[in-house]
């Protein structure tokens, strides 16, 4: 049983606790102890993926108590993936937070290691309760990150959120509760073993537990009519944090993937909730891509689009065939890092832009256009799907593993999406880049240094179409070690790893 | 015995999301309380109810199952910590927005 599994959880969680005891240093030790931890969690990351990269599954016992008794820690190829993803995606945003943002209020780097522990947990646990317990933890983290920096905006907001969750917790705690009366465990790899022997009449409760807790997923992931809370949200709350919010989306969708693969899957006895799926993303998809031309401002637009990325993403899981589910693997880490690095980039845009901030109205010329038009351009490419970027490859093999059955709804609704957010990407930019009016502010300075964390993830896009070969190939294992469910179960209760 | 706990989960829970569905904060926080109460009651009953079983699986009568007390107890400490926040931050909005209202703005007249 190797160690390595609990570092990403433990590393976090002593650099949030270190970083509480330097509170009264000041925030330049902080601002170190966090840079460290997130280095040194990008390379575990990094060792953890080449682990697993042969197709092998990684097993933790906490406590050396065997499943399905104890918790376990479970690492397969696409816990490894969001993991590395998590540790991409903190070290530029927390570069970019460093510029400023973490001294708008108090214990940012308090709370930015220990949002990395909740995240980092919900992917690697392989307990039912336990994914609730972590998402408890990153959800306490993200109320205290969406408050950072104050304002009326951001705090009324903010109570929807918390509302909002606080009885989607409630929700998730009955389901568990059903769950765990029904079938005497909440190891998911032991839930996946005792669904198949249920009696007729358990099947309509069960199938209403993983129906609530398809909803709660759904509402973590935000998809329709359950996303209502998060436009919102992610407009008020600051740059940097909206940035990291990106992922928080993407936490539902894992759950909503690892839970209908391995228990509630699509031919077994409850398959409602994996033959919702589909349908679900593509109502989703079609609404928010119309909201998305609706937006009034840039962040505002940015919020949409991760709507808008929810939907693609479960579209093609909801497929439950390899092809499609590697699609979205693929799509995953392009959108999440495309996404983030546009919400930075609307921060040095609306700062240049003084009161016009990030609407869609004139403005004061901004003092380098070139620097960041060019990124704009680039970043809109990759989320609207054009050629050559990474957006472009997801979505073609999206639109590939639709195949015949599915073809006329996925391709109408994708394409569609598409269009119409090249058109409000398109307007979006001549907008805030050519409609100007006035003199540049002075007080706004940008340059490469600054724009450099930005410029990081949506780059990341070039470099994710570059490396789309070993990518896809590892993507494509990734779908078909979670399908092939069996090897799961095995390496959970064959007593773990040696 | 099953028929009464059913129903005092059941009557919680009805009170508990009329109470969320109110516009002010108040109110609001007191539904969450009585949904977290209801759903820590059905997490604690998921164990079946038995009285004077021990709590040890190698005794061949009834047991009772001691997994759920485990789990309510977690549930519990979450949810206190949840609903002092939403409290606090129930304060806050009160203090910034100038009204207790759950979407920050009074209703037009």
């Amino acid at each position: 049983m190797s160690h390595w599994i609990i570092l990403p959880l433990l590393l976090p969680l002593a650099a949030g606790m270190l970083n509480l005891l330097l509170t009264r240093t000041g925030t330049n030790a902080q601002r170190m102890v966090s840079f460290v931890m997130a280095c040194v969690l990008l390379a575990i990351a990094a060792l953890l993926l080449s682990r697993v990269a042969a197709g092998h599954i990684d097993v933790y016992e906490l406590g050396d108590w065997p499943a399905p008794f104890g918790i376990v820690l479970v690492l397969d190829r696409l816990s490894a993936l969001m993991l590395a993803l998590t540790a991409l995606l903190a070290l530029p945003i927390l570069a970019h937070a460093c510029l400023g943002d973490d001294r708008r209020g108090r214990d940012f780097h308090v709370f930015f290691p220990l949002q990395l522990l909740g995240i980092n947990g919900a992917f690697l646990t392989g307990d039912l309760f336990n994914l609730f317990v972590f998402f408890e933890i990153l959800l306490i983290v993200s109320y205290c990150l969406a408050l950072h920096g104050h304002g009326p905006d951001r705090t009324r907001n903010a109570l929807r959120y918390v509302v909002l969750n606080l009885i989607g917790s409630s929700l998730f705690l009955i389901a568990l509760g059903v769950v765990y009366g029904i079938c005497g465990t909440l190891n998911m790899a032991d839930l996946g073993l005792k669904i198949a022997s249920l009696s007729q009449d358990q099947v309509p409760l069960l199938q209403a537990a993983s129906l609530l807790l398809l909803t709660v997923f759904g509402l973590k992931a935000a998809i329709l009519p359950l996303f209502l809370w998060l436009p919102g949200l992610y407009a008020a709350v600051l740059p940097s944090v909206a940035a990291l919010f990106a992922i928080m989306t993407k936490v539902g969708v894992y759950a909503i993937l690892r839970v209908q693969s391995l228990i509630f899957t699509v031919h077994g006895p409850v398959d409602h909730g994996a033959a919702l799926l589909l349908p679900l993303a593509l109502i989703t998809l079609g609404a928010a891509s119309l909201c998305v031309l609706g937006s009034t401002g840039l962040r505002q637009l940015l919020a949409w689009l991760v709507v808008v990325s929810v939907g693609t993403l479960l579209a093609g899981i909801g497929l439950w065939s390899p092809d499609g589910i590697s699609a979205s693997l693929y799509y995953l880490p392009h959108t999440t890092l495309v996404t983030a690095g546009l919400f930075l980039l609307a921060d040095h845009i609306a700062n240049q832009r003084g009161a016009a901030e990030d609407q869609f109205k004139p403005g004061p010329p901004m003092s380098r256009p070139d620097l960041l038009g060019t990124l704009f351009l680039l970043g809109a490419m990759a989320a609207a799907g054009l050629p050559p970027l990474s957006g472009f490859v997801g979505k073609v093999l999206l639109l590939h593993a639709a195949g015949p059955a599915h073809a006329v709804s996925i391709w109408t609704v994708v394409l569609g999406g598409s269009l119409l957010g090249i058109v409000a990407l398109g307007r979006c930019g001549s907008t805030l880049f050519w409609k100007t009016d006035g003199v540049p502010l002075s007080g706004a300075t940008v340059s490469w240094v600054r724009v450099a964390p930005a410029a990081g993830l949506i780059l990341a896009a070039v470099a994710l179409a570059a490396m789309a070969d070993p990518v896809t190939a590892y993507t494509k294992a990734a779908a078909e070690q979670l399908l092939a469910r069996h090897e799961y179960i095995e390496a959970v209760l064959g007593g773990g790893n040696p | 015995m099953e028929i009464l706990a059913a129903c005092v989960i059941a009557v919680l829970v009805a009170c508990g999301v009329y109470l969320v569905l109110r516009a002010r904060t108040f109110t609001v926080v007191l539904g969450l309380s009585l949904l977290s109460y209801a759903v820590n009651l059905f997490l604690f009953f998921s164990g079946r109810l038995t009285t004077g079983a021990p709590p040890l699986a190698a005794s061949p009568a009834t047991t009772a199952d001691p997994l759920p007390q485990a789990l309510v107890l977690t549930a519990i400490v979450i949810g206190f910590g949840m609903t002092a926040f939403v409290v606090i931050l129930a304060l806050r909005a009160r203090g910034e927005l100038g009204n207790d209202h759950v979407d920050g703005r009074e209703d037009k007249p």
